[in-house]
């Protein structure tokens, strides 16, 4: 199935692996440029946080990797084809995207919510198949909420909802994911389940792509880091790579020093306090 | 992926037959490899619904200036009985009661759909200048041509679709269409030709305006086969159509881009269901002149009583059936000839 051109040196046999990269790609929208000369390789098995600066085309290059805005010009080629050769519905089958704001609609509980992700998978006389009962009580599983399956959605607390638009996402079993943003406007306690919920995915074997805002929990979680800067990728590796206060200065313009987080040593951003002189 | 037993769990050995799934409000249907996702409550509304359409249907062929009895409009529809009465209730109260129906289903299939595109309550085809564009496009008929009942609906069909084409130009915006900026347009171009009908009424001599503001004010009198076969072809092709794209259109409620992601291509569903609405609700006016509130009310009324959202097209149908031929049916007797009072 898989005609992957760069198959990672590390996966002798197993399971397929599935690819999704982007090259040379010039991305925006109409009468404007985001992105430009862009290539990224999204790691297989990885999981790989984008964080950048508001506006920078973060967004706009998740949309690209999920079809959603094509390429002025490059390609992004989804396992060895580029992506435009495919089906919406191919796609989908492939690629999981959750956008930054997707609106909850009215009246509708968590597990109708979740089986909606099942769509890719459907027909129009195969509406619920036993293998798409299996994938939404799986990914119901998955992120806790079995138990509050026939809960209305508006009636759930903020990460809990986030927590269910991941879960829809998730049924759709795609073996790659991309999450925008997912833990924006969670309060700490949820950005953290969240967080720990995509570690347990990519624990699991999935290839992962977020956009987080947060660079400590950037560096805390992710196992490839990718920050861009006006539409540009400025550097990636790991964490302990790439979090260094030059980077910081020159992406962000953020003057701050770079501590090891004492619960696991991986780097810990504090910003200088510019109210204390010196 | 995970969890292998609850797949058995939930799907039994049954292949077939109605099965409960205790994940989903409703049940799923399964014959083999066909499976129908079906909810009782909504199958419950409907049915209330057919009931009560199929009442004020007999209600409405036993009531007119003519007394008839049950029997003798039982014995009439099969054809028997005297000349008059068979006459009275095939030629006229069955027309006109067909035509109810499938007008009034028609607006609510398409204000459903139009609700659910343009994210918005009021994005009813008659708020939204479909309708007038309609009405626009037979009032210029008849004032420049001279009239004609199937010229008169052949121009409100070109009108009606005239006007979406233009509302949907005028709110796409890179390539997106939707959402409040269709509501917006659509009211500006509806009262833009407001405007117009209103400037040709006040240049046009008196035995065109009477007839214009006949057809205008939307009517179900005189409608005889012509209008009730019209518009059922229109529905027999339309309907299915809608429901083919029912669950795309549905998710599209959930954001572009959520929608795209599960593989929806999102512009070409959403043209394509604007498309067959705006066909279906020119048929509807091109039949009866404009009638609001029907296209508005319906889809509101069935969300309110199914407690489901998302799009219900059979349910809108029955709903916006039941309303109008209620409507019609309570004005039949009150007027000779001239407007009934419901329109606008
Ligand atoms: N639909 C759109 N039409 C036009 N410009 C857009 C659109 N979406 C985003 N942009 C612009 O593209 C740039 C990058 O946006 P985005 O990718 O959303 O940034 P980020 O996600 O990094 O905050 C921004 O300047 C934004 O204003
Ligand atoms: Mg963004």
């Amino acid at each position: 199935m898989t005609l992957s051109t760069t198959p990672p040196t590390d996966a002798p046999t197993g399971p397929p692996v599935h690819t999704l990269a982007a090259r040379d790609v010039q991305i925006g929208y109409p009468g404007r440029t985001v992105i430009s000369d862009l290539s990224l390789d999204v790691l297989a098995g990885e999981f790989t946080v984008i964080v950048g600066p508001n506006a920078c085309g973060k967004s706009t290059l998740l949309r690209a990797l999920g079809r959603m805005l094509p390429t002025a010009q490059g390609q992004v080629i989804l396992d060895g084809q580029e992506i435009s050769r495919y089906s919406t519905k191919e796609v989908a089958r492939r690629v999981g995207l959750l956008p930054q704001s997707p609106v909850t609609p009215d009246a509708i509980t968590v597990a109708d919510l979740v089986s909606r992700g099942r769509y890719p998978h459907q027909r129009l006389l195969r509406q619920w198949s036993p293998a798409d009962a299996a994938a939404v009580s799986g990914a119901l599983a998955e992120v806790g909420m079995l138990d509050q399956a026939d809960r209305m959605v508006d009636e759930l607390s903020g990460g809990q909802r986030q927590r269910v638009w991941i879960a829809m996402t998730l049924a759709q079993e795609t073996p790659i994911l991309l999450l925008d943003e997912p833990t924006t406007y969670l309060d700490v306690v949820h950005q953290i389940d969240v967080l720990d919920l995509c570690s347990r995915l990519h624990a699991q074997g999935r290839t992962l792509v977020a956009v987080l805002h947060d660079l400590n929990m950037a560096a805390r979680y992710a196992s490839h880091i990718v920050v861009m800067s006006e539409g540009r990728i400025v550097a990636q590796g790991s964490a302990g790579e790439v979090v260094t206060p030059e980077l910081l200065g020159e992406a962000f313009g953020l003057d701050a020093v770079v501590l090891a987080d004492p619960e696991n040593g991986r780097p810990l951003v504090v910003p200088r306090d510019r109210r204390v002189g010196r | 992926m995970t969890s292998r037993g609850a797949a058995e769990m939930h799907d039994g050995e049954r292949r077939f037959g109605l099965v409960r799934d205790p994940l989903l409000r409703g049940r799923v249907l399964r014959a083999g490899p066909v499976s129908m996702r079906v909810d009782p409550r909504v199958l419950a509304v409907g049915g209330v619904l057919a009931l009560v359409a199929l009442a004020v249907g007999v209600v409405t062929l036993l009531t007119g200036t003519l007394e008839i009895s049950f029997a003798d409009v039982v014995a009439a529809l099969g054809g028997q009985g005297e000349e008059r009465v068979v006459r009275t209730v095939q030629g006229r109260r069955l027309p006109r009661l067909l035509t109810a129906l499938l007008v009034g289903g028609s607006l609510g299939v398409a204000g459903a759909v139009f609700q659910s595109i343009s994210r918005n309550a009021l994005g009813s085809p008659d708020i939204i200048g479909f309708t007038t564009g309609a009405a626009a496009g037979a009032v210029v008929q008849i004032m420049l041509f001279g009239g004609g009942v199937v010229e008169t609906a052949l121009a409100a069909i070109a009108g009606g679709v005239l006007t979406a084409l233009v509302v949907y130009a005028l709110a796409r915006k890179d390539g997106i269409s939707g959402g409040l900026r269709l509501v917006l347009v659509g009211i500006g171009v509806g009262a833009i030709l407001a405007a117009l009908i209103s400037f040709l009424m006040v240049r046009a001599d008196i035995t065109d305006a009477e007839s214009v503001q006949r057809w205008e004010a939307g009517s179900l009198v005189g409608r005889g086969w012509p209008h009730a076969v019209s518009v059922a072809v229109a529905v027999a092709i339309l309907l299915p159509a809608l429901m083919a794209l029912r669950r795309a259109v549905t998710y599209l409620e959930m954001g572009d881009d959520a929608a795209h992601a599960l593989g929806i291509p999102v512009e070409r569903y959403r043209f394509a269901a604007l498309v067959l609405a705006v066909a279906l609700t020119a048929v509807a006016v091109a039949a009866t002149g404009p009638i609001a509130f029907v296209a508005l009310a319906a889809p509101q009324v069935v969300a309110r009583l199914t407690r489901r959202g998302g799009v219900l097209l059979l349910p809108s149908f029955l709903m916006g059936a039941t309303l109008l031929a209620a409507a019609t049916c309570s004005a039949s007797d009150s007027t000779s000839g001239s407007a009934p009072p419901w329109a606008s």
